[in-house]
């Protein structure tokens, strides 16, 4: 496939929507980084097709796209970690051989992953200089390395105790440990995925000013996200990924919110809201679950004095940067782990065990399908039977496990919720992301529960998956159920839930109700400024009392 | 004799430093092994192979160091062969481990029944002489106890703090340290883990080797069925004991091999009222017991028996 | 070159694993046979008739087995809960301690009470022996392995002060040696003139009752579950430490039985060399089996005919014994290699 040199940026198999990007002014300066052509497939699905893109230094790209749009494929090839199917790579002119970190490395190609690649037993020091000398050299480097990291630290801004373990150290400082071990190879481009998911908007806007000064210094950067607030802010140019193509090139500065959408997800947000959001015609009735004065402190994650109550027939939403103690709540209303203080009450009684809460008739979607929801290495079959292993129709007396009724069961819940496997002894984690979810949402609203904890239900899933979890979770509801609803996508929260509250650092904000729940009162509360909104209410009733 | 009377004796700290010698080296051995990642069940039998091929290698005419070294290399080969299996394919360490010390032990015991069918004592050699250090042997009880023995002793003592150096003064130790605490870590900075583990295992079970070379060639002078009996697991719990560290390595073995030392010392002069077994017993309870004091503050390298597979990322 | 996971994992591939490992390991130790001298062939055809060519040999194969299958019960019901119990030899020896104690004439029952009894006494001390490991484990995060491992010492010289000490038959001469087992709690035999016992017939109705357990039964379902993921099994209500402690129990009490059967269906007394290392061989027996309960029977008699076999040919071909060691090592080296492949396959780019 031969590309006309005067369109680089454009993929021939655009959408009908990349016109829009049209005039977007190729950066200035010569390109550092050019990749053209890019293919991946992986089994059936194309994670990457065709994808065209160039980066000159000093610039900060973004590549904006929903989750499996293809960008994290698209940096692992460009860092060596997979090989493309067809497609190369040209960095300042020279080709890079493809499948090779180590020449990626010797390119001046650094990565920041969204998992960081850091060893927590060593220290700040020792990361940074990994790797980074003839393993065979008995030189030891390590006072020379301090010297350079040190002005390299003051010249861009980036404060780390070198000769901490990493493990003692917060995300949003090991995040400035992975920033410095590509800075430190001396690198010339630098790759960020999902950096912001992590962080809190302090350590947002830090990194963004740091962001800036290397630019400025003439590094390029290409900055994963699916956050549109904060590629708007940050970068220069943004590419819009989905499903797997380039659908659109952006200047900054030019774009709107709207079109990046559109873009994004192929549909506009309006459409996408009205969608699933419908009015909650049905009275709530009782509280399904109560939380009172919880607290918790558990490794790194704790909770304060956290209230709430879920009333049968409503969607309760709690929004928050994650992190924030989301899977520390899921853990207790779970009964897995038990809080210092407080009490949780479930249909009225106080939890003990998990069994007596799944036994209670609990619907729970957790966070982790695979390693928390299913027992990865069990089949289809006996997954549907994993949480009520010990009463009818699975066991008999109580501990004989009948496997005609498993079976069954297993078919039924294969039919109605359509699980794609080839037989229900399949082992289930041989099944894709949406079809465990699926036996998921089989297995847990079966026996139609009054209480659902749903946290987030739809993360990583395509878009038809997502759309049916949602139609699961606002069916259940109409049928009376008291639903629990985490996430980290606001969007989400605010199309399904009837109240919202936030959680930030173990605290949990009152919850407002829908109309009260702008996206941006929730901003400031899920990065801690509950005062601001205070002030605003008692504003808003100040005024009312004037009139 | 009680044991003030022991513990001023230079005989006792003498057999001390003697016992300790082969757990310096296997326990060194085991740390390298798990510091990469990789736990070496197969320390048992490839420190009976060492001792037998060490001393095969002298008994066919060959020179002490040169059964040292050759001892080392059959580590070597038991290693490849365990980092093979544990390393490439990601196979259980534990059940790998404990099937190479079946491997390793029966094939030396079969390499000597083949070579001496009808041996009814253990053929000899002469094993390495104890060799004083000038001027400090002469230092009263000091000199006696720690200068006056084998140069494998030495050695044993002088391998602690280039282990140490190694691991945390050069960039392969570093590497090494890297791919037992995050491999993902390691990959990302271009290099191989799975190189570096290999590499690792071998040089580890080299040292386990060279620890059971020192049985046969030190501090005794024939090959035993069964003569390495139960020193590995000691040395595995030792490393656990130690956290990981070669300096408390050292202290670990050293304070093992005292107690042992005067548990047999104890076993002469007690040995009337109380059964020998539970003097013999008490090694492998020491051990138990320094393991639960220490496994609740243990760091334990995060990687350990998690394989890795390349291009495998979260 | 890279290792991925095989989007199926083929029946075929998992059930003709052990076959191929077997054949491996025989092909790997045909090297040794010819380095004394001999026709590989030859030998192993002198091994499978000594094994399994005659009345007698084959007798003394399944009875060579028992042992084993219970061993191989408790190494297998072990791992699949991920807990390493590597101490099957201590276990069985204290299991033998257990028999040692009812059986030589402190009880005096009719055999149908006493033989039971003595089982029974056997898997509880087999299984007391495992809780220390397992509390460590659970409460202390001492690692099992280690502490199973160093417990088998321990057992061995408290069983070597008991039978030079309390319990020494004052009228065996020579080697120490416990009281014999009374009549009454001695098994009985399968066959004349052959060692089989009815423990062959126990230890292989432990295999039925454990597999029934483990594949048809909410407990085993629970020690499947959390063998294979922990949280996911804490997530789905079940109480992991409670398990584990209930696996490692079972599998104690299986080793336990172990060294019952061999006091009271072989040897008839307790001495230091009652087991030449059963304990380590029934995890052999278990990976063989790839720690299906019921497939651990086969692989039992597999390992015991290469014993067996391995024993006689020895004399007569004047090959070192140890020939069988290193079969058996071989294969679990071999199994573990092929399930690897049967589960992942290589990709060479």
């Amino acid at each position: 496939m031969t590309k006309s040199p005067n369109q680089p940026f454009r993929s021939q198999s655009s959408s009908p929507l990349s016109h829009e990007s049209k005039g977007t002014p190729p950066s200035g300066g010569v390109p550092l980084l050019v990749a053209e052509g890019i293919c991946k497939t992986f089994g059936e699905h194309r994670a990457n097709d065709d994808i065209s893109l160039r980066l000159a230094a000093g610039e900060i790209l973004c590549l904006l796209g929903e989750n499996g749009a293809g960008k994290t494929t698209l940096m692992n090839i460009l860092f060596g970690h997979y090989v493309a199917d067809a497609g190369t790579i040209t960095v300042a002119g020279q080709p890079l051989p493809p499948g090779s970190t180590q020449a990626a490395l010797r390119a001046g190609i650094g990565m920041v992953h969204q998992h960081f690649t850091l060893a927590g037993g060593l220290t700040v020091l020792e990361n940074v200089v990994l790797g980074t000398q003839s393993l065979w050299s008995l030189r030891d480097v390590r006072a020379n390395a301090r010297v350079r990291l040190q002005t390299l630290m003051n010249d861009v801004g980036l404060r780390v105790d070198l000769d901490a373990l990493v493990d003692t150290l917060p995300v949003g400082q090991r995040q400035r440990v992975e920033i410095l071990k590509v800075l430190y190879r001396q690198a010339r481009v630098l790759i960020l995925d999902e950096p912001t998911a992590i962080l809190s908007p302090q350590e947002c806007d830090g990194l963004f000013t740091t962001l800036r000064a290397l630019a400025a210094r003439g590094l390029a950067v290409i900055l994963i996200s699916h956050k549109l607030e904060d590629v708007m802010r940050i970068s220069d140019r943004i590419a819009v990924l989905r499903d797997g193509r380039l659908v659109g090139e952006v200047a900054a500065a030019k774009a709107k919110r709207d079109d990046l959408v559109r873009m994004m997800i192929g549909r506009s947000l309006t459409q996408v809201s009205k969608g699933t959001s419908e009015g909650n015609d049905q009275d709530t009735g009782e509280p399904v679950l109560v939380l009172r004065k919880v607290s918790v402190r558990k490794g790194r994650d704790r909770l304060c004095d956290v209230s709430v109550s879920v009333r049968q027939g409503e969607i309760l939403g709690i929004a928050g940067i994650s992190g924030n103690g989301q899977s520390l709540l899921a853990d207790v209303i779970y009964g897995l782990v038990r809080p210092d203080q407080g009490e949780v009450r479930l249909y009225g009684e106080a939890i003990s065990s998990t069994q007596q809460v799944i036994d209670a008739g609990v619907g729970r979607i957790c966070e982790d399908r695979l390693g928390t929801g299913m027992i990865a290495g069990m089949s289809v079959a006996e997954n549907a039977a994993s949480t009520r292993r010990r009463i009818p129709p699975f066991a008999r007396w109580g501990w004989y496990i009948d496997n005609r009724a498993v079976r069954a069961r297993a078919q039924d819940y294969q039919q109605q919720f359509d699980v794609r496997c080839r037989h229900i002894g399949q082992p289930i984690a041989e099944l894709s992301g949406g079809n465990i979810q699926k036996l998921i949402l089989a297995r847990e609203l079966a026996d139609q529960p009054r209480f659902i904890l749903a946290h987030q239900p739809s993360r990583g899933l395509d878009a038809g998956a997502i759309a049916f979890v949602h139609e699961c979770l606002i069916q259940a509801r109409k049928q009376g159920a008291g639903i629990l609803l985490m996430s980290e996508d606001l969007d989400e929260l605010l199309a399904l839930s009837d109240q919202v509250a936030v959680i930030f650092e173990g605290t949990l904000s009152a919850p407002l109700a829908r109309d009260e729940a702008t996206v941006s009162r929730l901003g400031l509360l899920m990065i801690g400024h509950a005062d601001e909104i205070e002030n605003e209410k008692i504003e808003k009733k100040s005024k009312r009392h004037a009139h | 004799m009680d044991l003030f009377d022991i513990m001023l004796s230079a005989g006792f700290w003498a057999a001390t430093v003697r016992i300790a010698s082969p757990l310096i080296f296997a326990t060194l051995g085991e740390l390298i092994c798990e510091r990469a990642g990789v736990l070496n069940l197969g320390i048992e039998g490839i420190m009976t192979i060492g001792a037998m091929t060490g001393w095969l290698w002298v008994y066919q005419g060959g020179d002490l160091w040169g059964g040292i070294i050759f001892a080392a290399c059959v580590g070597m080969v038991c290693g490849l062969l365990h980092s093979m299996v544990v390393v490439y394919l990601g196979a259980s360490q534990h059940v790998t481990g404990i099937a190479m010390t079946l491997l390793a032990s029966s094939f030396g015991y079969y390499v000597y029944k083949m070579l001496f069918p009808r041996a009814t004592t253990p053929p000899k050699i002469t094993p390495f002489e104890p060799w004083a250090v000038p001027f400090l042997s002469d230092i009263p009880l000091i000199g006696v106890a720690f200068f006056q023995q084998t140069p494998l002793t030495y050695l044993a003592f002088a391998l602690v703090p280039v282990v140490w150096w190694f691991f945390y003064r050069t960039p392969l130790g570093l590497a090494v340290r890297a791919a037992g605490e995050n491999p993902s870590a390691v990959e990302a900075q271009g290099l191989n883990v799975l190189r570096l583990r290999t590499g690792a295992v071998m040089v580890g079970s080299a040292f386990m080797a060279v620890g059971g070379a020192f049985m046969t060639m030190s501090a005794f002078d024939a090959f035993y069925f069964g003569m390495i009996n139960g020193r590995g697991w000691i040395c595995i719990a030792l490393v656990i004991f130690a956290s990981w560290h070669p300096g408390k390595a050292l202290l670990g073995a050293l304070l093992f091999a005292g107690f042992d030392a005067l548990q047999v010392r104890f076993q002469q002069t007690a040995g009337a009222f109380i059964p020998y077994q539970f003097f013999l017993m008490s090694p492998y309870i020491l051990s138990i017991i320094a393991m639960v004091f220490m496994a609740r503050r243990a760091r334990y390298p995060k990687a350990l028996l998690i394989p890795y597979y390349r291009g495998q990322r979260v | 070159m890279r290792i991925e996971k095989r989007p199926h994992v083929s029946i075929l591939w998992l059930v003709s694993a052990p076959l191929l490992a077997s054949l491996a390991a025989l092909i790997l130790s045909a090297a040794l046979i010819i380095w004394a001298g001999q026709s590989p062939l030859r030998a192993y055809q002198e091994l499978v008739l000594a094994a399994l060519g005659s009345r007698g040999g084959l007798a003394e194969t399944l009875s060579y087995a028992t042992p084993l299958i219970f061993t191989g019960l408790a190494a297998a019901i072990a791992f699949r809960a991920k807990f390493w119990n590597i101490g099957g030899e201590g276990q069985l020896y204290i299991g033998a301690c257990a028999a040692t104690a009812l059986g030589t004439g402190i009880l005096t029952a009719p055999p149908v009470i006493l033989i039971p009894l003595l089982f029974i006494a056997g898997a509880l001390a087999g299984g007391i022996l495992l809780v220390i490991p397992v509390i460590l484990k659970t409460a202390l995060r001492v690692d099992e392995v280690v502490t199973t491992l160093l417990l088998n010492f321990i057992v061995l010289l408290v069983v070597s002060f008991l039978i030079e000490g309390p319990w020494r038959d004052p009228m065996a001469l020579g080697w120490p040696q416990a009281a014999p087992i009374i009549d009454e709690g001695v098994l009985p035999k399968l066959l004349d003139r052959t060692r089989l016992h009815i423990g062959f017939l126990v230890a292989v109705g432990c295999a039925v009752i454990s597999w029934f357990v483990m594949q048809r039964t909410v407990w085993g379902f629970e020690i499947r579950a959390v063998g294979l993921a922990a949280t996911a099994a804490a997530f789905a209500g079940m109480r992991v430490t409670r398990v584990v402690v209930i696996a490692a129990l079972i599998s104690g009490a299986m080793a336990g039985m172990a060294g019952v059967s061999e006091v009271a269906g072989l040897k008839g007394y307790m001495t230091l060399d009652l087991s030449p290392g059963f304990g380590y061989t029934g995890i052999a027996v278990a990976m063989l089996a790839g720690l299906h309960l019921l497939a651990v029977v086969p692989a039992a008699i597999f390992l015991s005919a290469v014993y067996v076999g391995a024993d006689s040919m020895s004399r007569t071909l004047d090959i070192p014994t140890y020939l069988a060691d290193v079969l058996v090592a071989l294969s679990v080296l071999a199994i573990l290699v092929c399930t690897v492949f049967a589960r992942y396959r290589l990709r060479f780019s």
